[in-house]
C-alpha cells in the first residue's frame, strides 16, 4: 500500500512546514507593529548561515540541543514529561568536571569514564521522580521541576571552595579537568573547530530509532505512550516501563552538556550553558519526537541562536529570535495536532471509500469478494 | 401533538452506515421505547438527536419545527436532554453543585437553585437531597440526580440510555414510577433499550432498530416480546448454537477459592471456583457490573488475586505477570477492545504483535522482526477476512466487526489453550459475529479451553458447555445450556435464584405476555 505511505510523509511534512509558515508570519507581525521591516531580519539571519565560522557555531550548539530533545522525546513517547532534562544534564556535567579534575587515567579509559559518570548522574536524577512516581503517584511534571530547583541548590553547594569549587577571579569553576578527558574536534581552519561529541548526538540518534523501532523494548514502550490499558493489557508492567523510560531519558540528558564540556570549556563554570533542557523540550516537539526530524529542529534552533546576535548590529533587537522560537513552539502543538486529526479522519474515509469500492486486500477475484460478503 | 419527529436520518462511518434511513417519531406525554441489539445504531441515533453527532442525510423536528444541532447545547435550548448510560457527577461535590454546574445562570448557585432543585424533586416524586455529597450516594439515587439535572435545564424530552443497565429490579421498578410521572406531567421519554420484558411493561409505543434502520413500531398491548425479538434480530439471524459435546476431562484452567478485594476490603469476587476442560466453553451469565470484569482482569494478571489459586494445567499462574500468561498460552479478546485490544493509531501489523511481542513470528530474540510481522497480519487480514485495503492502515480505520475479527485472528494465531472471550461479538455486526462463533467453535474442536463471558444469552446459551451465573462477585447459580430459556437464566442474573437451574417445563413457552412480565421482573413482585 504505497499510497499510505506517501500520504505518512505528507502528514509528517505538512505538520511542520504549517507551523514555521505561522511562525515567521507572526514574527513578521511583530516586526511590523514594532515599525521594523519585516524582512531584513530574515535576509541578515540567513546571510549569517553562509559563514563557515557562524555554521561551525550552529554545528556545535546543535549537538547539544539535539541530546537534550532525544532526552526528552524518549519520554514523550511513553506519556511521560520529563522537564527535569535541565537540571538532569547540568548536574551530570558538573559531576563529570569533578571526576575529569580528580581522575587522571589514559583517554581511552577517561573519556568512557566520564561519559558513564554523566549518564549515572543524569539517570539518578530523573530516577528520583521515576521512583516518585512508581511509588507514590507523584507526577513526573512536579518532581522533575522540583528536581531542577534542587539541582541548581547541589551545584551552587558543590562550588563551594571547600567542596569542590575552585576560584577563578569573580567565576566558579570545578578546576581544569585533565587533558586525557578532553575530547579532541575537527580543526576546521578560522572557522574554529567542531566537538569531536558531535559525533556522540549523530550516534545517539540512530541507536534511539533502532531502540524504539526494531527492539521488543521498543515497542513496548511506543505501546505504552499510544495507550496505557492496551500496554497493560498486552503484558507491559507499566510501572517498570515508567522507571525504565525516566532512567533512559535521564541517561541521555546528562550527555546533553558533555560536548562542550569536554570538546570546549573543560571545567563547570558560571559560564557553562544553562536552559538547553528546556529547549529540549521544544526541539523535541518541533521534531515530532522522530531522530530526523529532531535533528533539522535542533538545527534550526541553533541557527536562530547564532544567527541572531548580527541584528543588533543593525538595529534589530536579536531577541526576535526568542520571540520565534516560542512562536514556533506555540503554532507547532496546534498545527500538529490539527494535521493529526484531520489525517486520521482523512484515512478513516479514505480506507471506506476504497472498501465500498471493493479495494480489498486479498480480493483477488469476485468470487473472493463477494464470500466476504 | 409531536414531540420528536426524525425523518430519513442516515449516518455513515468509515466502512459501516451506522444509521440507514431511520424514522421515529414520538409524542407529547409518552415513553417511548428505541430497541435493538447492541450495535444496531440506538447509540449513534441519539447522539444525532442530541446534537453530538450531525446526520449525513434526513431531519430533525421538535414539536412540529424543523431544526439543526451543530452540539449538545443547542439540543438543550431546544428542551433535548440526555441521561447517559455511564454517568456524569463529579463525585466529591454536592448533588446542588453537580446541579448547577455548567447551568449557573439559570437559578444561579445559591438559595434559589436548591429552591428549584427541591420543587423538581417533589414534582415528579425524584426524592433528591440537594445537600448531600454524591460520593454518598447510590447507584439508583446518581441517576435521579443525572434526570434532575436534564430537567433542571428545562429539558420536555429526555432520553435515557439503558437507564436499567446497572439497576436491581426494585430500583428499575421505582425509575419506571418516575417515568410515569414525568409523562403524566406531559413530558415525553425516549427509554432506550435492549430488554424487551421492561420495555413492554413502561413503554407507550415502541420503534425497533435492526443493522441501523428502523424495521417497525409496535403498541406494547398488541405484541408479545417474541414478535419484539423477531424484530429486533431479523429472521435470518445466525444461531450460535453448538451441534456436538467435545468437552474432554483435561482440565486446562482450575480456580480455586479466588477472592479479589477493592482498596478499602470489599470483595470484588469471592469464592470463585471452577474448571474448564480442553474443548469445553465456559459461558457466565450476569448483569454487567457483578464482577465479570474483575474475574477477566485477575485471569489475565492485570489484577492479583488476594487468596485462592489460578491453574494453567498442571501449572499454578497465580503469581505470574500478564505477560508470561500470554506467553503461556492464554488467548484475550477483551470487552473494551478500544483500551485493552488496540493500538488505534498504529497500522494494523503493529496491532498484530500487541499482545505478543516476544513470540514468533514478531520477534526474534530483543529484536523485533517487522517483515515476519507484517507477512502474517496479511495471512491474518485473508483468513479472518478483515475487510482492510492494506496493513499500513490504523486500526481506527476499520469498522468495529473487523477490528474485532483482527484480534480474534491474532489471538488464534498464538495457539491458545485458554481463551478469555469478553463480549467476543459486542458491537459487531451479524455477518462477523457469526465468523467469530465459528472460530470461537472450531478452535473448541481441537480442545480449546474458553471463558465466554457475555450479556447476549442466546450467545451463552448457544455456546456454552457449561453455564455460571456471576451475582455480586459470587458465582451462584449454574446451569445446563441444552435446557435453560433465556428468561430462566434472566431471573438467575438478578439473584433470585440459586444453586444448579432446573428448567421448569410447566413455565414454557416463553411467547405470551404474561410470562414476559413475569419472568425478569418476578423477584421484585416477591420482594413486595
Amino acid at each position: 500500500m504505497k499510497k499510505f505511505d506517501k500520504e505518512r510523509v505528507l502528514l509528517a511534512v505538512a505538520g511542520p512546514v504549517i507551523a514555521l509558515a505561522v511562525a515567521f508570519v507572526l514574527s513578521a507581525i511583530v516586526l511590523i507593529a514594532s515599525g521594523k521591516s519585516p524582512v531584513e531580519p530574515y535576509t541578515l539571519m540567513f546571510e549569517q548561515a553562509s559563514f563557515s565560522d557562524i555554521q561551525v557555531l550552529i554545528i556545535n550548539q546543535a549537538s547539544m540541543y539535539y541530546i537534550a530533545a532525544l532526552a526528552v522525546a524518549i519520554g514523550f513517547r511513553m506519556n511521560l514529561f520529563n522537564i527535569g532534562v535541565d537540571g538532569q544534564y547540568q548536574l551530570a556535567a558538573m559531576m563529570a568536571a569533578i571526576v575529569g579534575a580528580h581522575a587522571n587515567l589514559p583517554a581511552a579509559l577517561q573519556i568512557p569514564l566520564l561519559i558513564l559518570t554523566a549518564v549515572c548522574t543524569g539517570a539518578f536524577w530523573s530516577g528520583i521522580a521515576g521512583v516518585l512516581k512508581v511509588t507514590r503517584g507523584v507526577s513526573e511534571v512536579v518532581a522533575t521541576i522540583m528536581l531542577n530547583a534542587i539541582a541548581t541548590s547541589v551545584i551552587a553547594y558543590l562550588w563551594l571552595p571547600n567542596v569542590f569549587g575552585v576560584k577563578v577571579g569573580n567565576n566558579n569553576t570545578t578546576g581544569e579537568m585533565y587533558e586525557s578527558g578532553w575530547v579532541p574536534g575537527i580543526d576546521m581552519g578560522d572557522a574554529g573547530e567542531i566537538y569531536g561529541l558531535v559525533f556522540l548526538a549523530v550516534l545517539l540518534g540512530i541507536a534511539y530509532w533502532i531502540v524504539l523501532n526494531r527492539t521488543r523494548f521498543g515497542f513496548d514502550l511506543r505501546a505504552s505512550g499510544a495507550s496505557e490499558s492496551a500496554a497493560a493489557a498486552s503484558g507491559v508492567d507499566p510501572k517498570r516501563m515508567v522507571l525504565t523510560a525516566m532512567l533512559l531519558s535521564g541517561g541521555i540528558a546528562g550527555l546533553a552538556g558533555l560536548p562542550i564540556l569536554l570538546g570546549d570549556t573543560h571545567t563547570y563554570s558560571l559560564n557553562f550553558p544553562t536552559g538547553i533542557g528546556f529547549l529540549g523540550i521544544g526541539i523535541a516537539l518541533l521534531g515530532r519526537n522522530s531522530p530526523v526530524g529532531i535533528a533539522f529542529a535542533a538545527l534550526l534552533w541553533a541557527w536562530l541562536d547564532k544567527a541572531s546576535p548580527e541584528l543588533d548590529f543593525h538595529g534589530y533587537d536579536k531577541e526576535i529570535a526568542v520571540i520565534m522560537q516560542g512562536l514556533i513552539v506555540l503554532s507547532v502543538v496546534v498545527s500538529y495536532e490539527a494535521v493529526r486529526e484531520w489525517g486520521l479522519r482523512r484515512q478513516q474515509r479514505r480506507v471506506g471509500a476504497e472498501l465500498a469500492a471493493g479495494h480489498v486486500l486479498g480480493a483477488d477475484n469476485n468470487t473472493k469478494e463477494v464470500a466476504g460478503r | 401533538m409531536t414531540a420528536v419527529e426524525l425523518a430519513g436520518i442516515t449516518k455513515r462511518f468509515p466502512g459501516v452506515v451506522a444509521n440507514h434511513d431511520i424514522h421515529l417519531t414520538v409524542r407529547k406525554g409518552t415513553v417511548h421505547a428505541l430497541v435493538g441489539e447492541n450495535g444496531a445504531g440506538k447509540s449513534t441515533l441519539m447522539k444525532i438527536l442530541y446534537g453530538m453527532q450531525k446526520p449525513d442525510e434526513g431531519t430533525i423536528a421538535i414539536d412540529g419545527q424543523q431544526v439543526t444541532f451543530s452540539s449538545p447545547a443547542d439540543a438543550i435550548v431546544r428542551g433535548i436532554g440526555m441521561v447517559h448510560q455511564h454517568f456524569m457527577l463529579a463525585d466529591n461535590l454536592t448533588v446542588l453543585e453537580n446541579v448547577v454546574l455548567g447551568s449557573e445562570k439559570l437559578y444561579g448557585i445559591g438559595a434559589k437553585a436548591r429552591k428549584k432543585i427541591k420543587e423538581i424533586s417533589e414534582r415528579y416524586g425524584l426524592g433528591v437531597e440537594p445537600d448531600r455529597l454524591v460520593e454518598e450516594l447510590g447507584v439508583a439515587a446518581r441517576q435521579r440526580v443525572e434526570i434532575l439535572k436534564v430537567l433542571y435545564r428545562g429539558a420536555t424530552t429526555l432520553i435515557l440510555d439503558e437507564p436499567t443497565a446497572v439497576l436491581v429490579p426494585q430500583e428499575v421498578e421505582a425509575l419506571f414510577d418516575n417515568l410515569r410521572e414525568l409523562k403524566a406531567e406531559g413530558l415525553s421519554v425516549i427509554f432506550i433499550s435492549h430488554k424487551l420484558g421492561e420495555v413492554l411493561s413502561v413503554a407507550d409505543e415502541i420503534t425497533v432498530i435492526r443493522r441501523g434502520t428502523t424495521v417497525g413500531t409496535a403498541v406494547p398491548a398488541e405484541t408479545t416480546s417474541k414478535q419484539l425479538a423477531e424484530m429486533m434480530v431479523g429472521s435470518e439471524l445466525p444461531t450460535p448454537e453448538t451441534a456436538e459435546s467435545t468437552v474432554t476431562d483435561r482440565p486446562v484452567i482450575t480456580v480455586d477459592k479466588l477472592r479479589l478485594e477493592a482498596a478499602g476490603g470489599k470483595a470484588l469476587l469471592d469464592d470463585i471456583t471452577f474448571t474448564i476442560h480442553a474443548g469445553e466453553v465456559l459461558g457466565i451469565a450476569g448483569v454487567e457490573g457483578n464482577g465479570q470484569t474483575e474475574l477477566v482482569d485477575a485471569l489475565i494478571g492485570l489484577k492479583h488475586a488476594d487468596s485462592g489459586t489460578i491453574t494453567l494445567i498442571e501449572e499454578e499462574i497465580t503469581g505470574w505477570a500478564t505477560r508470561k500468561r500470554r506467553e503461556q498460552g492464554i488467548g484475550y479478546i477483551p470487552e473494551d477492545r478500544h483500551r485493552h485490544g488496540l493500538l488505534l493509531e498504529a497500522p494494523l501489523w503493529e496491532n498484530r504483535i500487541l499482545g505478543h511481542v516476544t513470540e514468533k513470528p514478531n520477534a526474534k530474540g530483543v529484536w523485533l522482526d517487522p517483515k515476519a510481522a507484517q507477512e502474517d497480519t496479511r495471512r491474518i487480514v485473508e483468513a479472518y477476512d478483515v475487510r482492510t485495503p492494506g496493513i499500513d492502515v490504523t486500526a481506527a480505520s476499520l469498522s468495529g466487526g473487523n477490528q474485532q475479527k483482527l484480534i480474534v485472528g491474532r489471538e488464534m494465531s498464538h495457539k491458545p489453550r485458554f481463551l478469555i472471550a469478553a463480549h467476543p461479538t459486542r458491537g459487531v455486526d451479524v455477518g462477523a459475529q457469526a465468523a467469530i462463533w465459528d472460530h470461537i467453535r472450531e478452535a473448541r474442536r481441537e480442545g480449546l479451553a474458553v471463558l465466554l463471558i457475555s450479556a447476549d444469552l442466546d450467545e451463552l446459551i448457544g455456546l456454552s458447555d457449561t453455564l455460571r451465573v456471576i451475582y455480586n462477585g459470587k458465582l451462584v447459580a449454574d446451569a445446563d445450556p441444552a435446557t435453560i430459556t433465556p428468561e430462566e437464566l434472566g431471573s438467575a442474573m438478578t439473584g433470585a435464584a440459586t444453586g444448579h437451574l432446573e428448567h421448569d417445563e410447566t413455565a414454557e413457552p416463553g411467547a405470551d405476555t404474561p410470562e414476559i412480565r413475569k419472568s425478569p421482573e418476578a423477584p421484585e413482585d416477591e420482594a413486595r
